[in-house]
């Protein structure tokens, strides 16, 4: 039978507001266990929650730029639950009226063709502490400060049909959330991620299949994989005559399966009601304007412009929109070099090979976008080779140097005196004369092969310092010549 | 010192007849020596309140005093006051000292009043005779077998007793007024939002409103005075300039609209305290004032639609009371369930572990709608009440609660009964509006009060009145030793 896969996503992103969403506290990741907390944090008796108008803003401009239905009276929930790293025994968050209402995002899928993907709501709630298992001789310690952390979370229609339409949607949020600058997008500190909402039903059937909700998915390599494998295990659970529990699953990373979560850790009856201590949120259509109109260009506007003003391949413009921070790199390279493809092709090229190998984020990275740019000025002005671009790159990344400086310590510089190159070509074919005669004897059409022998050879004697392009040329040449 | 005004202390310490010392000792003292019989203090400060007291001596040497400078008070002990023990009086913070004072604490410690204790209550504020206290039942200094009422017990039989000239209370759905009344004492709940919420201890926050206990209505003002106002921290206080609570109190009563509701005055009403209520209405009348007769067609949904609201918020404000950061732990949990339901079974108190589950069925899936959002209608219905009634009258009187103090033990089988209690007082939390108590005579002994209702933010006007009613009447001098005067 065939299968249809049905999939929503709620994704949680952490605000990047300076102070928490309820107190006064500095919200800060990797700090000592409860240093960041205020009494509210702390949930301690008559303690009360004060809004952050910063994650106000925030929220509304996440909200424009998805063009959604702004909610301009919003209301705090309370959700009641015991657990221990929640210190109030409630989450404040939003249940009927939340800040953002339905918009949508359109995604790229690998036809090149657009899916509009629906986002049904997005709310703000506080974020929980954190148990911490180690160190504690079989009891648990609390780490309140990422208590009330503001978190906006985005409920997507279920509207994908595959895993890698997940990963494009998440990716896309990704892109938006980091452009208009509400989070700093960090998977690796949790600064985003996502439950998945998945079910499968044969093709062609209207009614959705019971689901289970994979929670807590960090990064977009486990949201693809804890999907796929979700998936695979209810079409083999229907396929045998089962049924699909709904139920919240928990994604292995190392096993590369989804377990359920114990029953405890699912609370059933939250007991919404709204907040008491805080006020309803009412805006008027002025501070919605004021933040649409102050919105930065968004990650489609810029790949659109990629490809008209710099005429990058849709695919690259994609790919270099794809974050706020890659695409500002992007540009200050190419202000730098004033070479779209070549700086598109280094970034995607080399930039993220080295990025990816250190599991860096970009504003990590080593080399600085004008660096990058000048060594690109450097290929493009025949100083150096693209291989030797590679040296050169390396031992930026190893901050070893400047572009110049380094193409001048490693004798980089590209050789392009024909006299140099013609006397280092004549050594070679003088000191291989078995090679030269296996070139004379092979048929015409099969020397262009042999000639790289030749190349190498004229590449090693220059340090791969001469110019590529003469050194073929020359050989050609003089070993054509000796036919 | 025993029975003196706050504002007599006051002028005492100005004049130099003693050091805020010398009266602080005294009052600890007095309070070591006669509070076995009352029970109205849990806690007991008297480093801390000498500390406080020599700091106001000295600001009073500088000629930087206030008027309460030097002045002692009592804290319900509710709120939160930074290194002195805050119970609640329950087993669940019998041990708790928090890291923090709360915002009306901090004000009246920086008008230099110096805090001798903090009183017993019921538990976490749930009841409506302070029989409901981890620490033991209080005794009504006009009688030792009556209930000083609740849930501010401590603080009204303190006042009371003369062991303190004023003391902070909580007001949710009656809980000044009502202990006011049953000790002949002078109590507002102000305007919710009038006086910041922090760091008193949460029951029903969309209720709770702190208010001054005090023998006078001037007293009260100048209490007032101190504590309210904005606070960024609470997200309920409202914008409002400080107001003097003090301006008005001297303005002549003629003129004065007054509104009696038939409801205040039907078949639950002891007809004894009918009849003292409705000779005060008549003394204010001979000042001057207006009597008309007007309806609050719903008051008496206001029993069951706090009953639903007020424990929803308690249900979810006493979640965090789970031993896992503060306050009690049961011994050797054996996992976490385990650790949660023992803790709260043993640290809680029965009236608290009733509102809590009445508020979490109120609150559940499937109930929601009928109940709370329901009960939020009703509010809707008994705000709309007094905006009507308002409209017409400048103040609403009528009785604290349908008879003098009861005794010790008679309404302890029966919650719905003690509920009932509350049905005068209900509707002014309901619509946020504030009320007050004010002496009005006594019924066999027992003192009964006077309940004054007005607009948002008419706190002026309601201690106005009360205190012109103060000049031609004494019912507020009487003291339990004094007392002569049996019956209205």
């Amino acid at each position: 039978m065939a299968w249809e896969i049905v999939i929503g996503l709620e994704i949680h992103v952490q605000l990047a507001t300076k102070s928490k969403l309820f107190s006064g506290a500095k919200v800060a990741f990797g700090a000592e266990p409860n240093t960041q907390t205020t009494l509210v944090d702390l949930g301690m008796p008559g303690a009360l929650p004060v809004f952050n108008e910063q994650a106000l803003r925030m929220a509304v401009t996440f909200g424009t730029a998805i063009d959604a239905d702004i909610g301009k009276h919003s209301v705090f929930a309370r959700k009641n639950y015991f657990y221990p790293d929640s210190p109030k025994g409630y989450q404040t968050s939003q249940m009927d009226h939340p800040i953002v209402g339905i918009g949508h995002l359109d995604i790229q899928l690998e036809d090149g063709s657009t899916k509009r993907i629906g986002v049904t709501r997005a709310h703000l709630e506080e974020d929980a502490g954190k148990s911490l298992h180690d160190d504690f001789d079989g009891m648990t310690g609390i780490d309140l400060n990422r208590s009330s952390t503001p978190l906006l979370e985005i409920v997507s229609e279920p509207d994908m049909r595959s895993a890698k339409e997940a990963v494009a949607y998440m990716r896309k949020m990704h892109a938006i959330v980091t452009t208009i600058g509400i989070s700093d997008g960090n998977m690796a500190e949790g600064s985003m991620r996502c439950d998945a909402n998945v079910s499968v039903r044969p093709k062609g059937q209207e009614k959705l299949g019971t689901r289970a909700e994979l929670k807590n998915i960090n990064s977009f390599r486990f949201i693809e994989r804890a999907i796929n494998v979700e998936v695979e295990r209810q079409i083999d659970i229907l396929e045998d005559g089962g049924t699909i529990a709904q139920e919240t699953r928990l994604y292995d990373a190392d096993k590369n399966e989804t377990r359920p979560m114990r029953s405890k850790e699912e609370a059933n009856d939250y007991r919404y009601f709204p907040c008491p201590d805080l006020l309803p949120i009412n805006i008027d259509e002025a501070y919605i304007d004021a933040i649409r109109n102050a919105l930065p260009e968004l990650p489609d506007q810029r790949s659109a412009r990629f490809v008209s003003q710099l005429s990058l391949s849709e695919y690259d413009a994609g790919v270099l929109s794809a974050s706020r921070a890659l695409a500002d790199y992007f540009e200050a390279v190419v202000a730098v070099c004033n070479d779209a493809k070549l700086g598109a092709n280094w970034v995607t090229g080399e930039l993220a090979k080295f990025l990816n190998q250190n599991n860096m984020e970009i504003n990590a990275a080593p080399v600085s976008a004008e660096q990058l740019g000048q060594l690109i000025s450097r290929i493009k002005d025949d100083t150096i080779n693209t291989k030797g671009a590679k040296t050169v790159f390396e031992a930026l990344w190893d901050q070893t140097g400047t572009v110049d400086g380094i193409i001048a310590d490693k004798g980089l510089k590209q050789v392009s005196d024909m006299g140099a190159i013609e006397a280092m070509v004549d050594d070679v074919i003088a000191a291989s004369p078995k090679q030269v005669q296996q070139y004379l004897d092979a048929e015409v059409e099969k020397r262009g092969k042999m000639l790289g022998f030749f190349m190498g050879q004229v590449m090693k004697a220059s340090k791969g310092a001469a110019n590529p392009g003469q050194v073929n040329g020359l050989l050609k040449n003089k070993l054509d010549a000796l036919c | 010192m025993t029975n003196k005004t706050l504002i007599q202390i006051s002028d005492e310490l100005s004049a130099g007849q003693y050091s805020s010392r010398e009266i602080t000792q005294d009052i600890i003292a007095d309070i070591r020596a006669r509070d076995a019989q009352f029970n109205s203090f849990i806690t007991v400060s008297e480093e801390l309140a000498l500390e406080q007291a020599d700091a106001a001596d000295a600001r009073r040497a500088a000629g930087h005093a206030e008027l309460l400078t030097g002045v002692p008070f009592a804290h319900k002990d509710l709120f939160c006051t930074q290194g002195l023990r805050t119970t609640c009086a329950s087993k669940m913070l019998e041990d708790f000292i928090p890291p923090y004072e709360s915002t009306v604490g901090q004000r009246l410690l920086a008008t230099g009043a110096v805090c001798v204790g903090k009183t017993n209550m019921d538990e976490f504020a749930m009841g409506s005779s302070n029989e409901n206290s981890y620490f033991g039942a209080v005794k009504n200094p006009w009688d030792l077998n009556a209930v000083p009422g609740g849930s501010s017990g401590g603080s009204a039989a303190a006042v009371a007793a003369g062991l303190v000239p004023a003391a902070t209370g909580t007001d949710t759905g009656g809980s000044i007024r009502q202990p006011a009344s049953f000790c002949n004492l002078t109590g507002i709940k102000p305007t919710y939002g009038r006086v910041s919420r922090f760091g008193i201890v949460a029951y029903a926050s969309s209720l709770d409103q702190a208010g001054p206990m005090c023998t006078t209505a001037a007293d009260a003002a100048v209490m007032l005075n101190a504590m309210a106002g904005f606070d960024a921290q609470d997200s309920t206080s409202v914008q409002q300039d400080a107001a003097d609570f003090t301006a008005e109190l001297n303005q002549p009563l003629a003129g004065l609209k007054v509104g009696l509701p038939k409801e205040f005055f039907g078949s639950g009403l002891d007809p004894q305290v009918a009849d003292c209520i409705m000779a005060a209405v008549k003394q204010i009348e001979a000042l001057g004032a207006q009597i008309v007769d007007i309806s609050l067609p719903n008051l008496e949904l206001s029993i069951p639609a706090y009953y639903v609201i007020a424990p929803s918020e308690a249900s979810s404000n006493l979640s965090r009371f789970d031993g896992v950061r503060y306050g009690y732990r049961c011994d050797q949990p054996e996992d976490l369930m385990d650790l949660y339901c023992r803790t709260r079974a043993e640290g809680f108190g029965k009236e608290v572990k009733r509102r809590i589950m009445v508020g979490t069925y109120a609150l559940s899936e499937g109930y929601y709608d009928a109940y709370y959002v329901k009960a939020q209608r009703v509010r809707r219905l008994i705000k709309d009440d007094f905006a009507r009634a308002l409209a017409q009258v400048d103040v609403i009187m009528g009785p604290v609660a349908p008879t003098p103090a009861f005794d010790l033990g008679s309404n302890t089988k029966d919650p719905v009964a003690m509920y009932l209690e509350d049905i005068y007082t209900l509707s002014a939390n309901m619509a946020g509006i504030p009320a007050m108590s004010t002496p009005a005579g006594f019924v066999n002994g027992r003192p009964v009060g006077l309940h004054i209702m007005g607009n948002y933010f008419a706190e002026a006007k309601l201690l106005n009145i009360a205190h012109q009613y103060q000049q031609v009447t004494d019912w507020h001098l009487q003291t339990p030793t004094s007392n002569t005067a049996k019956g209205a």
